[in-house]
């Protein structure tokens, strides 16, 4: 188990050095010149120079590169050029809403997707089935910023149900996680209902009927533990999706959390921060799948890690 | 074993006049069981006896209440405790369901929740039916593991199903189908998937305690064999239709339906084969020598030591022209292993040598010209044929692949070859899923036969077919083997078979050869004492040759085949007690063989 745990970890820190590499590359690539964003329009061209020697942007790449590395290595993820402060004290400050509204968004995709599919499977082939699984279809095909505003411009601007955006309460954190939830909610719903199927005809499902257990009970105790195994791994790799949607879902509902920061750092060209929100992200989705993988492993007893 | 049955009286459950149809959606329905209609009485057995589509599955399902909802039931009545079963609205059925009425499956693999533990399942119905509490359910999930004589029982109350064999998984179905109490215990072919020494601890098991508690027994069963050795009635049925409804003695003895005449004449009986002509005489085919096969166990840390599951160990047999060897052995014995090998399907060690060519190392070209001369019938014919191409191509393929024909040339081939083994030229242009199980196995003979083969490898080939199907492609290996002096392994865990179609039988016992013989010497004079084990488990068609499985009732250990690599077992010693018959020396009266 040790082992196991450290072999991927070794996978993880590999994973994450090249997402780094490929996100330096990138924003090298591109044609906006941060220095000329900085110095604004009336700069002459020697304070661009300046400037772009100050941040050490006229260094050859792999130089850029491996400065930065060395940097991260000590825990410095560099100076906003922008902001003009420190990458990570930025970050320190909106982690714990970005925290929050993942914690509520996920929680909601669960919790819609394993319930409508669990009721879909149940009544398979039925016109409620059918309309479930449509939903769900819309859900993961519609774009973030329009569900967003048109969540924003129904249930605050028309109903008045919830405050028009902002960091908050209870109140504020409803709508922007709804919007995550049920947007993300298809693919675990389609999942759901799919493995949900596949188990209720397996020989163990007869088992437990014939044993007179209600039909609840069969459902929750047999049916369910099993056909959420498969879902489980697909957690991790959620996240990644996931994340994307907390960027525009944060900056329309103005949530001061992490994807707001990086929208506006992309904006700016401001780079330090555009890595940094960048290589945190990964470091989420290495984690997440992971924890997925070991939580996968105390559900199944079948599982034994020397053969994965 | 003929113990004093007790006397006909009030039935504890009837069934009458039963028909379940299964609708097809648009409108139109079959009917797959028809006017059944039968009693069970307290602490008898009734067996429903029939071959695969004959509708006692389902009959099963019915009385439980857990038939699929594409069935109807037109007609009929399930009379328990002065109900109606059938008018019983689900919650109640429920209630009934594993405390009055209880059932076990033939698939002991797939018929426990993997992700509970055993102990958890079996409290869950006791919890359910209010038997006991907290710890009193503990203590009575304790008690029915003793009764089913489970050994380990703390340490198997908190293990999960996988990490239990199939006889101790089918053990804890029985546990939990026992444990209320049930009046009446309906098994649908308990063990159909077990070996066979397991299946007579599983039989005597059930036997054992319907004596106890006095349970009504209603068996689902095809095997004649499990019929005689535990009905007290019987009843055949035959595409959903009663043929017979008797005596289990007045059945086997006078058969009254022409369908249970044929079902029993079809029933192969050891003992009864006619002894084969030698063919010792004829000059060697295949040579096997010292063949081993390891397979190498992924090592949990770089620090753990290197292991390797010996499937074969030091293996050595000949093949005569013209002869069939059995090879038999329980599951997992390394007998289907042992045929892949000499397909060279998987690496080994040691030689295989056909007319003194040796085949072990050889690849590319030189492979596939030998498989030419060795080819493999398996057991499963829905699996063995890919769904998607016409028969004549599944048939032709070999020629194709071996460039031996143009298309004119393969399709007369392949007439010819659907001719040989019994079926239309026509046939070559429909798909696999129009054709029967025998008929898809005889389809799977004529590829076999394509390319003219000296040798072919069947593995388990009648295993998946009813008796009376298995009779005809027995039938057809035979005579082709007559015919074209092919010789045949013939792999197969059914000793009744192997006894008529095998000039020749080894006995695989972990990997190994325990006694190597004629099929007289081996079969009716066998002396290595796995052998004898193995012999004396094979229930028999015949209601006067009830055997005694109590002596095989404790479950013995098997050794553990993982060894560290590089281990060297020390070679087996073979005895050799009348010429051509070689055994094993063994430890007086142990089985334990390193």
């Amino acid at each position: 188990m040790a082992w196991y745990i450290a072999k991927r970890l070794f996978y993880a820190a590999l994973i994450l050095l090249g997402v780094s590499f490929i996100t330096y590359l990138l924003l090298f690539l591109i044609p906006a010149d941060p220095a000329r964003q900085i110095a604004g329009r009336s700069a002459t061209p020697e304070v661009v120079a300046n400037i772009r020697h100050q941040l050490g942007l006229d260094l050859p790449f792999y130089e850029q590169y491996l400065r930065y590395l060395w940097q991260l290595l000590h825990g410095d993820l560099g100076r906003s050029y922008v902001q003009r402060s420190q990458v990570s004290d930025l970050m320190a400050a909106r982690i714990g809403p970005t925290l929050q509204l993942m914690a509520a968004g996920i929680g909601l995709e669960l919790l819609i997707g394993i319930s409508l599919g669990l009721v879909a499977a149940i009544k398979r082939n039925s016109g409620l089935d059918r309309a479930l699984m449509a939903f769900s279809f819309i859900g993961v095909s519609s774009p973030h910023f329009i569900a967003a505003m048109l969540a924003l411009y129904f249930f605050a601007v028309k109903l008045g149900w919830f405050p028009l955006g902002g960091y908050g309460g209870i109140e504020h954190l409803m709508l922007p996680a709804i919007t995550l939830g049920v947007l993300g909610s298809g693919w675990y719903s389609r999942m759901v209902r799919s493995s949900m199927i596949e188990v209720l005809h397996q020989d163990f499902i007869r088992t437990a009927r014939a044993k007179g257990l209600t039909r609840v009970r069969v459902l929750l105790r047999h049916v369910l533990p099993n056909a959420i195994i498969p879902v489980i791994p697909m957690i991790g790799i959620d996240i990644g999706i996931f994340m994307s949607g907390l960027v525009v879902v944060e900056s329309v509902f103005g949530w001061p959390g992490l994807g707001q920061l990086a929208w506006q750092a992309i904006q700016q060209v401001d780079i330090p921060i555009i890595v940094g929100v960048t290589t945190l992200s990964a470091v989420a989705i290495v984690l997440g799948n992971l924890v997925a993988d070991l939580a996968v492993l105390l559900v199944d007893p079948r599982i034994d890690v020397k053969n994965s | 074993m003929n113990s004093s049955k007790p006397p006909r009286n009030a039935p504890v459950l009837a069934v009458e006049r039963l028909s379940i149809d299964i609708s097809h959606g648009t409108g139109s329905a079959q009917r797959v069981v028809d006017d059944l209609s039968f009693n069970l009485q307290a602490g008898r057995t009734l067996c429903i006896a029939g071959e695969s589509g004959s509708g006692k599955s389902l009959s099963s399902l019915a009385i439980m209440g857990l038939l699929p909802k594409v069935a109807q039931l037109p007609s009929g009545a399930i009379l328990y405790q002065d109900r109606d079963l059938l008018g019983l609205p689900d919650r109640q059925m429920s209630r009934l369901r594993g405390r009055d009425i209880a059932m076990i499956f033939q698939e002991p693999m797939t018929s426990l929740n993997p992700l509970m533990s055993v102990g958890k399942q079996l409290e869950e119905t006791i919890r359910r039916h209010k038997l006991d509490e907290g710890g009193g359910a503990t203590r009575r999930a304790r008690e029915i593991l003793e009764a089913v004589r489970m050994p380990h029982v703390e340490k198997r109350l908190r293990q999960y199903p996988h990490e239990l064999s199939g006889g101790m998984r089918q053990r804890v179905m029985i546990a939990m189908a026992m444990v209320c109490r049930p009046k009446v215990l309906i098994a649908d072919e308990p063990t159909t998937a077990l070996d066979v020494t397991i299946q007579a601890q599983i039989l005597e098991l059930m036997r054992e305690l319907q004596q106890e508690l006095g349970t009504a027994l209603l068996m689902i069963t095809h095997d004649m064999g499990v019929v005689a050795e535990m009905a007290d009635d019987v009843v055949v049925m035959n595409r959903g239709v009663v043929e017979e409804q008797a005596g289990a003695r007045e059945l086997f003895s006078a058969p009254r339906s022409d369908y249970t005449r044929k079902l029993l004449a079809a029933v192969p009986r050891l003992g009864t084969a006619p002894e084969l002509a030698s063919q010792a005489q004829r000059p060697r085919v295949l040579e096997v020598g010292d063949l081993n096969v390891r397979f190498p166990v992924q090592r949990q840390s770089p620090f753990a030591k290197a292991t390797e599951v010996h499937a074969v160990e030091g293996v050595s047999f000949a093949l005569g022209a013209g002869e069939t060897l059995g090879l038999v052995g329980e599951s997992g014995c390394g007998k289907s292993t042992t045929g892949k090998a000499m397909m060279n399907m998987l690496a080994y060690s040691g030689s295989v040598k056909l007319d003194g060519r040796e085949l072990n190392g050889l690849k590319g070209g030189a492979l596939k010209a030998i498989r030419r001369e060795i080819q493999m019938i398996f057991q499963d014919p829905f699996a063995a044929l890919n769904q998607r191409k016409t028969v004549g191509e599944l048939i032709g393929e070999p020629l194709l692949v071996h460039g031996l024909a143009d298309s004119a040339g393969r399709r007369r081939r392949v007439a010819e070859l659907l001719e040989q083994v019994g079926l239309s030229a026509a046939a070559a242009a429909r798909y696999p899923h129009q054709f029967s199980g025998g008929q898809r196995q005889r389809i799977c003979i004529a590829r076999a036969l394509s390319l003219e083969p000296r040798v072919i490898i069947a593995d388990e080939p009648v295993s998946a077919l009813d008796v009376s199907v298995q009779a005809q492609v027995l039938a057809l290996m035979k005579s082709l083997q007559d015919r074209l002096g092919l010789s045949y392994l013939f792999i197969s865990h059914d000793m009744a078979v192997v006894e008529q179609v095998c000039h020749r039988v080894a006995v695989m016992y972990c990997g190994q050869i325990v006694e190597i013989g004629s099929c007289q010497q081996v079969l009716h004079n066998p002396q290595h004492p796995y052998t004898r084990r193995l012999l004396s488990a094979v229930p028999m068609p015949d209601v006067d040759h009830k055997r005694d499985f109590r002596a095989l009732l404790q479950a013995s250990e098997v050794p553990d085949p993982i060894k560290p690599r590089g281990h060297q077992p020390p070679p087996l010693e073979y005895l050799e007690p009348q010429a051509g018959h070689f055994v094993a020396r063994t430890e007086e009266g142990s089985l334990s063989l390193y």
